[in-house]
């Protein structure tokens, strides 16, 4: 079962289309397997109005299908959904006017212009021709894809088409927005540009869920990490408090000589509570006292006659929590196709 | 009910939307049927026996059904790539008419089929073949063919929906379609087969369809067929239409 932890987490007072303060996302007991797999068993979610729910965990967590299912493209075996008050099994018709989905491959139709991609979703809510129109030319301006607006979409980069998706997944101004891996397979200037893209949502008030493998995105865009792993919700909290719960901030030390790490070893051990150890030649330690630590390590390594090559302070990252919450480093391979 | 032909009519607009611009698209539906005649008739029609009729006139109302017949290729490919690219979920996320993605797939099939038809029919008529019948039944007959061809678009929804890419939804139909229409009086007499394919072509409803459009537009005798084809049309719109949006909801459930 989900051990999850009892921290009381801050919220970050924002408000939105919904009411605010609300809980824009409940989910509780979701559960969802497919034949042996229990690719999701037992996940219970709760997101603000107007905050980002990182939900963080390797391929196979059972991220895409927690989403698929709070997005009503899947029916959960059990359990109970709510997105801005609307049960997602018995008012799924209600729910899909209000959210929008921009998914892990972008469902865009490569056929078409990027204006007519967003014209045809915009008709599929419901609205004239001319009124879809409209609103497609509003978001390819606001995506900076106004240029590429009369082509067709397969003549578009990865980082435009995820802006198109994305561009797609808000025609209706949804209040809540799900990401599923919005930078997966981006290059670093596209998924800045994105980041920056989602911020803006955030800003206006819309509540989103997004989904990732990388940690530096969920550090960045959430307000709150829930870190999944084989169906269950492992810990869950901000992202200082989930790098709080692996311990303080780390020393390491690269040295001159590799055969001088067990003096190093010993020459460090006393400003830690547990001992050193060392990998690729480079001397790891978690601090016991944050301030004038650097000096003080210089000082004991130059006592005892070792050379230093690099050495600096580093605060853990979610790399680091992941290791030690799920005991397997984080870009596990899909090993149960639980996303599937 | 209104929302759904709104709906239908937006994803058939979309289907369409996309052949002027896919030349390799086009040339599959207007070139290679015309090649298809023109190898027939001048290759294989001097071989081929056709008591009573100019092989030219015995080949198009067969090649226009085998053709027709092979229009809905393009549903089961299209349905195959949404499903692969994430499409499917795009429209299921959003509050439109479930049964309107299939609808306006097949739909847009009639258009193509359409223009598909009319091509062969005039290569037809400018290598020789010509009508011996009235307005009436060569209207009949392009509703038969229209309406069949629509009962083959659901088929291959279907099976769209089921197989794993596209690739697969290319060469499974293919493999399902192509027998189905030689063994059928499209290309030869049936009674020119040996006896077991003799007997299969006799019911294939390819023969039936095949025989109905013949004795609509030559005047060739017809027997029940122009109602059974009719018939069988319907029947397969009824059987594979609540097949293929039943398989949606659920396939798309699970992609």
């Amino acid at each position: 079962m989900a051990t999850r932890t009892e921290e009381k987490v801050t919220e970050r007072a924002a408000p939105g289309p919904v009411s605010a303060g609300e809980a824009a996302i409940s989910v509780r007991g979701l559960v969802k397997s497919f034949g042996e797999v229990r690719a999701v068993d037992g996940v219970d979610l709760e997101v603000r109005t107007g905050t980002v729910l990182g939900l963080l965990g390797p391929n196979g967590a059972g991220k895409t299908t927690t989403v698929r299912m709070l997005t009503t493209l899947l029916k959960p075996d059990a359990g109970e959904i709510r997105v801005v008050g609307l049960d997602a099994v018995k008012q799924a018709a209600e729910l899909r006017e209000r959210i929008g989905l921009a998914g892990q491959y972008a469902a865009v139709d490569e056929n078409l212009t990027g204006s007519e991609n967003l014209t045809m979703v915009g008709r599929l809510y419901g609205m004239s021709r001319a009124q879809a129109k409209r609103r497609a030319a509003e978001l390819l301006a606001r995506f900076e894809l106004t240029d590429a607006a009369k082509r067709p979409a397969r003549g578009y980069s990865g980082g435009m088409r995820r802006r198109l998706d994305l561009a797609a997944a808000l025609v209706a101004r949804p209040p809540v927005l799900f990401l599923d891996e919005p930078t997966t397979g981006l290059d670093p200037r596209s998924r800045l540009s994105l980041w920056e893209t989602i911020e803006d949502l955030v800003r206006d008030g819309t509540t989103v869920l997004l989904t990732t493998q990388y940690l530096d995105e969920a550090d960045r865009l959430a307000d709150k990490i829930a870190v999944i792993d084989r169906g269950t919700v492992i810990a869950e909290g901000t992202s200082d408090e989930l790098k709080d719960r692996v311990g303080g901030e780390r020393l390491e030390v690269t040295l001159d000589d590799r055969e001088q790490a067990e003096t190093a070893i010993e020459a460090l051990a006393p400003l830690a509570d547990e001992r050193p150890v060392v990998e690729a030649g480079v001397v790891k330690l978690t601090v016991r006292e944050r301030r004038g630590v650097i000096v003080d390590a210089v000082d004991r390594l130059k006592a005892v006659d070792v050379g230093v090559d690099d050495l600096g302070l580093r605060r853990p990252t979610l790399d680091d929590v992941f290791l030690t919450l799920t005991g397997h480093a984080a870009e596990g391979d899909d090993q149960n196709g639980a996303t599937r | 009910m209104r929302r759904l032909v709104s709906d239908t009519m937006v994803i058939a607009e979309r289907n369409l939307v996309r052949l002027p611009r896919s030349p390799d698209l086009l040339l599959a539906f207007t070139v290679q049927p015309v090649m298809f005649v023109l190898l027939f008739v001048y290759v294989f029609g001097g071989a081929i026996s056709t008591p009573g009729y100019d092989y030219v006139d015995f080949l198009i109302p067969g090649i226009i059904v085998q053709n027709i017949a092979f229009g809905g290729f393009t549903t089961a490919l299209g349905l195959s790539e949404d499903m692969t690219k994430g499409l499917i979920d795009r429209f299921r996320s959003l509050p439109m008419a479930r049964a309107a993605v299939l609808a306006g797939r097949t739909l847009a099939d009639v258009a193509t089929n359409l223009l598909s038809c009319a091509v062969l029919l005039i290569t037809g008529l400018i290598i020789g073949f010509s009508f011996d019948a009235s307005i009436g039944e060569i209207v009949l007959g392009f509703l038969l063919l229209l309406l069949f061809g629509y009962a083959f678009s659901w088929i291959f929804a279907l099976l769209g929906l089921g197989v794993s890419s596209p690739e697969a939804a290319n060469s499974l139909g293919f493999i399902a379609v192509f027998p189905l229409t030689f063994i059928s009086s499209a290309f030869v007499p049936a009674e020119s087969m040996p006896a077991a394919l003799e007997w299969f072509a006799e019911i294939n409803p390819f023969t039936i369809v095949v025989d109905a459009m013949r004795s609509l537009w030559l005047g060739a005798p017809a027997g029940n067929s122009v109602w059974g084809a009719f018939a069988w049309a319907f029947a397969l719109i009824a059987i594979f239409a609540p097949l293929a949006v039943a398989r949606y909801r659920r396939a798309a459930g699970r992609a």
